[in-house]
């Protein structure tokens, strides 16, 4: 069998929840709460990749186009206030492109203190079928295009459209990223086995992420704003035992609705009061399950 | 295995859009608009009327409510045609008990089947948009472009003819487009368009024939994706409006006028068990002094004087 057809990926060796070293959190706060806007761009007429369709209809999807676009001239503003308001900053999760397309998006995160991760360089391009020398240029053009736009350095990953190919863990260890927002098994952060390097796994969400929410569980904007809660509660009871991670994985053309926003904000107002939350970064969790675990296991 | 090395180029990559249609611009950088009568937030109803004929066709696409089953497909030619009959004229009873002036998207078969219905439309002093011809009527990418003119003439010049008024206002079937409807729409004289769903207020959208308006009608917040789609009660359906009505109220008071598209569908929202419910939404609307109902082209008029 191939490498790339292996039964198990060879991720990480099995970890049962029970009895698990303790993870701790500063302050004594249980749960470690993080945010993931995905502040993307979609292309109307995108090349198309073999292995995937960017679109659902013929293009022009103008429905699936411009839904997307309403995050860049509507909804961003209203979900980045109403973050800062509540003293949430963001981990963005950034198609890169939109360093060059609008940069006014991206200057507001950076201005609000927020962390860019790359996902990939547009939501309509895809890492499938691309070999190692194609998917070393988007790592270094995501590397590039970040760091001249906003300063930072990127530390971490979300695949574009969560497209992978056997090898792109290891890459991100080789350019010396810290983690990957790509592994769904645990609400612990977890380094996984690449083949130089160290990279952590760190909980991200499909499950409460907005787009599943409202287009997979077909969610009421209540019913998901008390999903985040009930998520959150559980979380930081049992980050008693072990510290845990909950992220909230956000779009701003879905969350930042004008139907959508108003209950959201019920979700940011009970976990800033609840006192038990540590309302950070990624790259600030990773680092203090560094400091704690030490090296890659 | 490899991609084709165009895969890693991106010639539209640079400042702005990846198209010539419109520029960025960002909703709260815009000046503030005021409309008429102290009014902050503008409802903006719009009723489909859709004719399903007996035998669908899918070509570009089967348009979403078309028969289903093996032919005769009577239950929902059937269903559908319960819309046009009954549930129209239970939103037609709701909004003149508030007094309220409505957008209604028109097949332009519908006016040919049912002229007591159009006129009962347009002597209220509502408003028909055309909506295509019939709901076999759908644009995409792919039809021959003489093929979406006629298409788009045909609708215009048949409603003209049925109500005795150019529509000023287009919807395609499904918000669907190719990429020569625009330029069609504005060469017609179609003055707005609502398929693209990017924006909350109007904006001006260029074509090779010109400029034409598109006024965004808020797919996520019809009753075809609440109620059909995703499954929500009228009561959820309900709270979800008046959620949207009060956060953009709110933002009104800073940013100047606002607006909410209330996409509506007889067949849908026009049942016994449902209109309750609408009513008592529309009523809570309408006893807001800073709340209003208005037609698109109302809308339409307001933000252009205001450019």
């Amino acid at each position: 069998m191939s490498e790339a057809q292996k039964t198990d990926p060879g991720l990480y060796d099995y970890l049962p929840y029970r009895s698990r070293p303790k993870i701790e959190w500063p302050e004594g706060k249980t749960c470690a709460v993080w945010i993931a806007p995905n502040l993307e761009f979609y292309e109307l007429d995108p090349a198309v990749n073999p292995h995937r369709k960017s679109w659902p209809k013929p293009h022009p999807d103008v429905v699936g186009y411009s839904h997307r676009d309403h995050a860049n001239r509507v909804s961003h503003w209203r979900m980045a206030e109403m973050m800062t308001k509540h003293g949430f900053p963001g981990s963005v999760s950034l198609s890169v492109a939109l360093c060059d397309h609008i940069p006014e998006v991206v200057e507001d995160a950076n201005q609000r203190g927020w962390e860019f991760f790359s996902h990939g360089i547009y939501n309509t391009r895809y890492s499938y079928g691309m070999d190692e020398a194609q998917e070393r240029a988007i790592i270094e053009d995501s590397i590039a295009t970040v760091e001249r736009a906003t300063g930072q350095r990127i530390k971490g990953w979300l695949a574009p459209a969560l497209t992978h190919t056997p090898r792109t863990l290891d890459l991100l260890a080789e350019y010396g990223m810290d983690y990957t927002c790509d592994l769904y098994h645990d609400d612990q952060p977890t380094d996984v086995k690449v083949k130089s390097g160290q990279l952590t796994a760190i909980p991200y969400s499909l499950e409460v992420n907005d787009h599943y929410g409202f287009f997979i569980y077909n969610m009421s904007p209540r019913e998901y704003a008390d999903t985040l809660i009930r998520q959150y509660d559980r979380l930081a009871e049992e980050g008693g035992q072990s510290g845990t991670v909950m992220c909230i994985p956000l779009h701003s053309y879905l969350i930042g609705q004008p139907h959508r926003i108003g209950p959201f904000e019920a979700v940011l107002e009970h976990i800033a009061a609840d006192g038990r939350a540590w309302i950070t970064k990624a790259g600030d969790i990773v680092d203090a399950f560094r400091k704690q675990t030490g090296g890659a296991s | 295995m490899s991609l084709d090395p165009a895969y890693l180029e991106y010639p539209k990559r640079d400042r702005g859009m990846d198209h010539e249609h419109y520029p960025y611009s960002s909703l709260f950088d815009r000046k503030p608009l005021e409309w008429s009568d102290g009014k902050k937030l503008l409802i903006w109803p719009v009723i489909s009327l859709e004719y399903f004929p007996m035998v669908p066709n899918d070509d570009p696409f089967r348009a979403p409510g078309h028969m289903q089953t093996a032919y005769p497909d009577y239950r929902h030619y059937t269903a559908r045609e319960y819309g046009t009959r009954i549930g129209v004229y239970r939103l037609l009873g709701a909004f003149e008990k508030v007094g309220a002036k409505v957008s209604v998207a028109t097949n332009s078969v519908i006016a040919e089947r049912y002229p007591q219905l159009v006129e009962d439309i347009v002597s209220a002093g509502h408003e028909i948009i055309a909506h295509s011809t019939d709901m076999n009527g759908t644009i995409a990418s792919g039809m021959a472009e003489s093929d979406e003119k006629a298409l788009i003439e045909g609708s215009l010049t048949s409603l003209q003819k049925t109500t005795g008024i150019r529509p000023r206002g287009w919807l395609s079937i499904a918000r669907s487009q190719s990429f020569n409807t625009a330029k069609l729409l504005a060469d017609a004289g179609v003055d707005y368009m609502c398929d693209w769903v990017n924006d909350e207020l109007p904006y001006t959208f260029q074509t090779d024939a010109g400029a034409i308006i598109n006024i965004p009608l808020n797919h996520e917040l019809s009753d075809r994706q609440i109620i059909n789609v995703q499954q929500q009660s009228v009561d959820s359906y309900a709270q979800q409006m008046t959620d949207a009505a009060d956060w953009l109220l709110a933002e009104a008071g800073q940013h100047g006028g606002r607006m909410l598209p209330m996409h509506l569908t007889p067949y849908i929202m026009g049942l016994p068990y449902r209109i309750s419910g609408f009513e008592k939404l529309i009523a809570g609307f309408a006893e807001r002094d800073d709340v209003g109902f208005a037609r698109g082209e109302t809308i339409l008029d307001s933000w252009k004087a205001q450019q």
